[in-house]
């Protein structure tokens, strides 16, 4: 303890240890222990990428359910535009915090709002990940995406995704979030179903009162019949 | 920024040359400054005579940002308050708006508050030390050794909320989502084996005569002067107070941990203090992450608080014990769904305003160790 220096020789072991077994110890890397990723490792070699054009490397990404990285609008198979969940609320454009969103709402040709947007951007380059739009949406029709090969040349717009690039098939986003798709219909089974229940109670509720206003009226009627 | 006079300092005559003051601007892009900070410093040589931090570099308007959009959605911009402690500062926001909107937070939600802020504690301070230790000039070794368990943890904050540093994971009445399948366990792992990381990194640092030499009696903070001065955390413990929200407080559930608060017995509060009180909370840290993990239940993640609510005309004050110190979150509001007064109380700010105080008098070299013992991060600094 008292020598000069035997802090410091005492430092320099256990560098040399560290260093050492980095060679035989993943423990002593930074990088290095994938086993409970999803596919339990990362690509090895860098040679492999990118297989082909347009290709994800999605393992890299889709760390757990939640990973996220920017949104995406969900459609339930088929021409996009008809199934399309969105009806164009804005709630979420008014909800987001970096203001990334820019909604407008889509008309027929007599003016009539129809129940989809035809302008959905989102400036990913200001979008911050945070995912408040997808926990406002009272649609489930904005979810996060797990892409995240977005690079591109071009500045003036590159980063604004458009509507027709955000749509995309709940298939995909069974894909991508299996979990968390699965919760999610789940979830909206579960609201469809309540709202029919109470539709119907409410129908025949109303028929019940349609009934006894008929029953009273021909009573009525009889009554004054009688007399 | 006013400018406080120099202390009386006479100018150095010798041999008949009257010599004069040096004034160096260290920043706003000095590697020692952590971020985009400045030290107007008045040298004498090497020795500091005066020292003026310039900061609002990195200013983003965050307090005004938050009272023009509803409580929820400035959740995801405290996470880039202090951006190494993105999970205790959604707790004390979340703590802030829950007193506002009175609702109960379940108990698993609870414990898990608890691991992710400890969690997060342990970040801090193992990236404070490595940082504090590359100031003093051992580039590399150190700091990537306290990377390499920091990002353990950051995968663990990945697996649970979907992103390292930005967790954007805490809401009022709970948390967004709860853990996978399988999370305790390896958190289990990663918490059981970070004290032989410990013990390495005390061998490491803690006997090295470079960093005794170099820390041991530099930047003095007297306890009166810590006190009055509002300073929290562990530049507060090292100062010589045992001043602990956690135990004072006891936010959340921090009631049913046994742990201890390391402080100093206050006659030194020097740069070696400062970073021992961090290295022995982190031995604390870990004794509650093994009591919380130990004892977190199945049940509810979630609270039924709305997603958007209005809540009644009334003040609250949320604050936790942060790791860098008192972080407070203050909301007014006025009946409408957004904050009418959201302030930030910043521990990094405050600490920061005794920086003058501890460098007058050293050397320009212990000017910058000191900064990097007080732990600052310039986007809480900032706002």
């Amino acid at each position: 303890m008292s020598i000069l220096g035997g802090g410091i020789f005492k430092g320099m072991a256990v560098t040399l240890r560290n260093f050492v077994s980095s060679y035989f110890s993943k423990e002593r890397l930074t990088t290095n222990d994938y086993s409970w990723r999803p596919d339990g490792a990362l690509p090895q070699s860098i040679a492999d990428y990118p297989k082909e054009e347009g290709e994800q490397l999605r393992d890299t990404t889709t760390v757990t359910n939640y990973s996220r990285n920017f949104p995406m609008l969900l459609h339930d198979g088929g021409e996009p535009m008809d199934t399309v969940r969105c009806v164009a609320c804005q709630i979420c454009e008014r909800e987001c915090p970096p203001q990334c969103i820019y909604i407008e709402k889509d008309y027929d040709e007599n003016g009539k709002y129809i129940k989809r947007p035809a302008i959905f951007d989102i400036d990913v380059s200001v979008c911050m990940s945070c995912q408040i739009c997808v926990e406002v949406c009272p649609f489930d029709a904005i979810v996060m995406n797990s892409q995240f090969e977005l690079s591109t040349p071009n500045r003036f717009g590159g980063l604004l995704v458009r509507r027709d690039d955000l749509l995309k098939s709940n298939d995909y986003y069974h894909q991508i979030h299996p979990e968390e798709a699965a919760a999610r219909d789940q979830k909206m089974a579960a609201e469809k179903a309540a709202k029919a229940a109470k539709k119907k109670a409410a129908g025949e509720k109303a028929k019940a009162a349609a009934e006894k206003k008929a029953a009273e009226a021909a009573k009525a009627e009889t009554k004054e019949g009688a007399e | 920024m006013s400018t406080a006079a120099a202390p009386n300092y006479e100018l150095l005559q010798q041999d008949g040359l009257e010599t004069s003051l040096l004034e160096v601007s260290m920043g706003p892009h000095h590697p020692s400054t952590h971020g985009v900070f400045r030290m107007d410093v008045k040298l004498d040589g090497e020795t500091v005579v005066d020292l003026q931090p310039v900061f609002g570099y990195l200013h983003r308007n965050h307090e005004k940002l938050a009272e023009n959009m509803t409580y929820l959605s400035s959740m995801p911009f405290t996470d880039r308050l202090d951006y190494f402690n993105s999970m205790s500062n959604n707790w004390a926001y979340a703590l802030a708006a829950e007193k506002l909107i009175e609702v109960e937070v379940p108990e698993r939600a609870e414990y898990l508050r608890v691991i992710m802020a400890e969690l997060t504690r342990l970040v801090n301070h193992v990236s404070l030390v490595g940082f504090f230790i590359n100031d003093l000039g051992a580039l590399g070794t150190p700091l990537m050794y306290a990377f390499r368990e920091r990002e353990k943890i950051l995968d663990l904050f990945e697996q649970a909320s979907g992103a390292r540093m930005m967790c954007n994971y805490f809401r009022f009445g709970g948390l967004r989502n709860d853990v996978p399948e399988g999370w305790l366990e390896r958190a289990g792992e990663v918490v059981d084996r970070f004290p032989s990381f410990l013990d390495e990194y005390e061998q490491l640092l803690c006997e090295n005569e470079i960093i005794l030499s170099r820390t041991q009696g530099v930047g003095k903070l007297s306890r009166e002067l810590a006190v009055s001065a509002g300073v929290t955390g562990p530049m507060l413990r090292a100062s010589g107070v045992a001043y602990d929200l956690r135990k004072v407080d006891q936010y959340g559930i921090y009631d049913r941990f046994k742990f201890r608060v390391p402080h100093t017995d206050g006659d030194v509060g020097d740069c070696y203090d400062r970073f021992m009180i961090r290295m022995l909370e982190m031995r604390e840290s870990i004794e509650i992450l093994k009591q919380a993990l130990a004892g977190i239940p199945k049940g509810e993640i979630m609270g039924n608080a709305p997603r958007v609510f209005k809540p009644k005309p009334a003040e609250a004050y949320g604050r936790i014990e942060g790791p860098k110190g008192e972080l407070g979150f203050y909301l007014i509001a006025d009946g409408s769904p957004k904050p009418y007064r959201f302030r930030v109380r910043p521990p990094s700010l405050i600490n920061l305003t005794v920086l003058r105080d501890m460098c007058l008098g050293g050397k320009i070299a212990d000017a910058v160790i000191i900064l990097g013992s007080i732990d600052i991060v310039l986007g809480e600094v900032d706002r």
